[in-house]
């Protein structure tokens, strides 16, 4: 008999005005002990949903609406509901996705983790700190000792991510429910947590339930996958069934939205005639930060002598992982956070260094994307105010003109012109999204600063934005600044790629030069931490000592040396982590615009790169 | 995208006819319900503001009048005991003067919700003007408001009222700005924390970011964004205002006789309690209907912005 059961489940949402609407629809499936099963979809397709009925739970105003789910043959749906309460942290254990917001900043981490394991008479407390401690080890957190006397902001996201594991294994449950527990993460932050999670359910014998979005995840975790679209399944199997033989229209979908591991060949290659005209945005020698020291300098640094050009009409990624700046140096571009020292430029002009300092011309000219379009767009406003506003503030429309500029700049991001009427809470997430670009289209600008814009949405929903970042590239002649942390969209949609780390520039150039050797060792780093889709893939990239020296560190900012000393597999001891490191051009076939920041030669890198 | 390496099946997209949707991720826009508690309060809210227009026209006599030559009586039918023809009918009876206690209550619905309802509206004024000036103005005007407004709020309502009547004199315009300007120091607080919140948003950085005046930030993104709250905030905040007054009026410093106010009645009857008579508890009833159904009213609206303004409001 299989651990989990679950039997023609349907589950029903009550709304306000009384209707009733199925968000489960008759679901079956199993999962066995010791075995991983992903549920796969996007968002609303129910995935939560199910996973959280194997705790006997249902969301406020979700109710149970027919069919079984077993656990170790008991039903935990119609269970009393104090033998629910003994199954949960005892039999089942949730993980959230955030764990920032999970752990309770005020307690120990050791308190947190044991609390359960105690509270069901489980562990003695004396028990639960020994269990933890092997916990922490097994989940390769450092210090393990002492780990549990320490709070939650003392350790890093990743490393916070793991400690949710520990303290839903401490009372050795049958079944772990993981709700999207590498989504929010950096590349490099989701192997180190994925090969965590891998391996301490392997070695605890547990069952776990897999919510995730994403399949290239799902490929090195799950042994079955269960594919949702619209609270039906689609398609189930076997792990390796399924990603190497879809059958179903939607996996097929969702496969296609998994953007190819990023390599050299996807850029859009370009003429270089433009290069006469000045740059449309031009940083030069930038530096900023946040905070301000009685000298004037910022207290603390964030961004390092920062130069890069973005070209009329050409796209520029920049990437890297959090804490890199790249958030920062888009804001420093838009005038929200004045530069400290340096200067950008808009068709060569000089800009001044905030808002308050720029006409309203040089305004329109360099537009911000928000990544969270839930929060840059305001609830009380509908669409067509949304919108309206820039188009009169920047463009002086009114009247009729402005609404036929609205419902272009509609069409343009693909919503239907009904839209116009509506509060944002009314959209999904990829329509929001539409219309926080929409918005910063209608001030018909130079220059697009997006942040993150696809980072927050499922893979299918982010594709779509991607393909229409494309057209409106090739539709209003617009420049992008494309800031990312994932790799891959970076390369399907940039000419040129910064790769920053630390509030540096570690590298730059062309898409097919920064992605093909002689890399800098960060770019390799973050090149191989995409993963991909296929099974075995975390195994043979954690063998790699570009991975064994890079993951699982956090980024850490210096003034003296090379930032990315601590992580380097080629780090030179004396050198690298005391002075700044060189700008090597390389003189590649591709471009002579690519340049690498190292201590090591450019034959050095080649040769490294190509091992 | 010439060639994916990494994708098992290169030649899909031509598979890729079926449409799937975005699916909404957001549930659809909820309506304001009122529970059937909500529906009552409601109701007696709406009757007392009816009794507040029509007042003067629907009561038996007026306020003033000294209808019968006892005081206390009964409900019912007076009959003076020297002139056995002179009779007058009373509801609920009279009060320690011989008034009819039920037109003196009709009438004092007007200066007591009158009065309340000014105060309230004058402490928003004064306090969403300074909130908002403290949330927008820079960490200066928000320094100085912000003490300024502690150093109120540190003394007891109760007291300073007293104090400020007790030296300047009890009219009615005096009682209004009073109970405004203290519970004003409240409202800024409330105003000045909602609005706060709502500046640090991305959306008004966007707003600030294309170059938006700061009136046109406060008129279109922070106010529309905090009026839910503070809407919520103005029932509780004229519950208040009306127990304040009444409590002046009790001790004698509210308003001032002949005007009937349910505060001052309940004070000037209070030796009727020792007769059993309904003159000290009509008014106090009738203050108790009032202040409990905008409390229900108030809860209903806050449960349905959810626990998220509960929150908020703390």
């Amino acid at each position: 008999m299989a651990l989990l059961e679950v039997d023609d489940l349907r589950i029903d949402a009550h709304t306000e005005l009384g209707e009733v609407l199925p968000i489960v629809k008759g679901v079956n499936f199993e999962v066995a002990r010791g075995e991983v099963v992903a549920l796969i979809g996007e968002s609303g397709s129910g995935k939560t949903t199910i996973a959280l009925s194997a705790l006997g739970y249902t969301k406020p105003g979700l109710e149970f609406a027919g069919g079984e789910v077993r656990l170790d043959g008991r039903d935990v749906i119609t269970m009393p509901p104090d033998d629910r309460r003994m199954l949960r942290g005892r039999n089942v254990a949730y993980l959230a996705q955030s764990a920032a917001a999970t752990f309770n900043p005020a307690l120990t981490i050791g308190e947190q983790v044991t609390e359960s394991a105690v509270l069901h008479g489980l562990l003695t407390q004396e028990e639960a700190n020994r269990r933890a401690e092997a916990l922490y080890g097994a989940l390769e957190l450092p210090d393990p000792d002492r780990l549990g006397r320490r709070y939650p902001h003392q350790v890093s996201g990743g490393q916070l991510q793991r400690l949710m594991a520990a303290m839903a294994l401490c009372g050795r449950p049958d079944l772990l429910v993981l709700d999207e527990p590498t989504t929010a993460l950096d590349v490099t932050t989701q192997i180190e947590v994925l090969k965590a999670f891998k391996k301490v359910i392997r070695e605890q014998g547990a069952a776990a339930i897999y919510v995730t979005h994403d399949l290239s995840v799902v490929a090195q975790i799950a042994d079955h996958i269960v594919v949702l679209y619209a609270g039906e399944i689609q398609e189930m199997g076997a792990a390796d069934d399924v990603i190497s033989r879809p059958s179903h229209d939607y996996t097929r979908r969702l496969m296609a939205a998994v953007r190819p591991p990023p390599a050299a060949g996807q850029g859009e290659g370009g003429t270089e005639a433009h290069l006469r005209d000045a740059p449309a945005l031009e940083a030069r020698k930038v530096n900023a930060g946040y905070g301000r020291r009685p000298d004037g300098a910022p207290a603390m640094k964030v961004l390092f002598d920062i130069d890069m050009a973005i070209e009329r009409g050409r796209v520029v990624g920049v990437i890297g992982e959090s804490g890199c700046g790249k958030s920062t140096l888009a804001r420093v571009m838009a005038g929200l956070t004045p530069a400290s020292d340096g200067d950008i430029l808009l068709d060569g002009a000089r800009l001044g260094p905030s808002v308050g300092e720029r006409t309203r011309q040089e305004l329109r000219s360099v537009q911000f994307v928000y990544q969270m379009a839930d929060t840059a767009l305001n609830p009380r406003q509908r669409i067509d105010e949304l919108l309206g506003r820039p188009i009169e503030f920047f463009l002086g429309l009114k009247g009729e003109e402005k609404r036929r500029r609205l419902h272009e700049l509609l069409e343009m991001v693909e919503l239907p012109p009904d839209f116009a009427g509506r509060y944002p809470e009314e959209l999904s997430g990829g329509q929001k999204q539409r219309v926080n670009l929409a918005r910063a289209l209608a001030a018909d600008p130079e220059v697009l600063l997006c942040d993150e814009v696809t980072s927050a949405l499922d893979t299918i929903v982010g594709a779509n934005v991607i393909e229409l970042l494309k057209s409106l590239k090739e539709r209003t002649g617009v420049s992008f600044v494309f800031i990312s942390h994932d790799l891959s969209t970076v390369a399907s949609f940039a000419d040129e790629i910064v790769v920053l780390y630390a509030g540096r520039v570690v590298e730059k150039g062309p898409v097919d030069a920064v992605l093909s050797p002689p890399f800098h060792p960060y770019t390799r780093l973050l090149i191989s931490s995409v993963p991909e889709l296929r099974v075995g893939w975390m195994e043979e990239m954690m063998a790699t000592s570009t991975a064994q020296a890079g993951i699982d560190r956090v980024v850490t900012i210096t003034e003296v040396g090379c930032p990315f000393f601590d992580r380097c597999p080629l780090a030179i001891e004396g050198t690298c982590d005391t002075e700044i490191a060189p700008n090597r051009p390389i003189d590649g076939l591709v471009s002579d615009r690519h340049v690498i920041e190292c201590h090591r030669e450019v034959p050095e890198l080649m040769a490294w790169s190509q091992s | 995208m010439s060639d994916d390496p990494g994708h098992p099946d290169g030649a899909a997209p031509a598979a890729l006819s079926t449409k799937f949707e975005e699916l909404p991720d957001a549930p659809p826009k909820r309506r304001l319900r009122l529970t059937r508690v909500g529906k009552v309060a409601v109701s007696i809210v709406a009757f007392w503001l009816v009794v507040v227009f029509i007042g003067p026209w629907i009561a038996p006599y007026h306020e003033a009048d000294i209808v019968a030559d006892d005081s206390f009586t009964e409900a019912g039918t007076f009959c003076s005991q020297w002139e056995p023809d002179e009779c007058s009918f009373h509801l609920i009876g009279t009060d320690y003067l011989g008034r009819d206690l039920l037109s003196r209550i009709i009438y004092g619905a007007r200066t007591t919700i009158g009065i309340s309802i000014a105060s309230t509206v004058l402490a928003y004024l004064i306090g969403v003007t300074l909130g908002i000036a403290a949330a927008v103005g820079g960490v200066k005007l928000d320094t100085g408001l912000s003490r300024f407004n502690d150093a109120f709020i540190s003394m007891p309502n109760i007291m300073l009222g007293l104090v400020v009547i007790a030296a300047i004199g009890s009219t009615i315009p005096i009682l209004i700005v009073t109970a405004g300007c203290i519970f004003a120091t409240v409202v800024f607080r409330i105003a000045r924390a909602l609005a706060l919140d709502v500046m640090v948003s991305d959306f008004v950085e966007a707003a600030r970011g294309r170059g938006e005046g700061l009136w046109w930030v406060i008129r279109k993104e922070i106010l529309p964004n905090i009026a839910m709250p503070l809407a919520t905030d103005f029932g509780l905040r004229l519950v208040f205002i009306i127990l304040f007054t009444s409590s002046l009026s009790f001790l004698g410093l509210g308003v001032q006789p002949p005007h009937s106010d349910w505060g001052s009645m309940v004070r000037e009857n209070l030796q009727g309690l020792a007769y059993g008579s309904l003159a000290p508890i009509a008014p106090a009833i009738a203050i108790a209907t009032l202040t409990i159904s905008i409390n229900l009213i108030v809860d209903d609206v806050s449960a349905h912005a959810g626990g998220r303004l509960a929150k908020r409001m703390l």
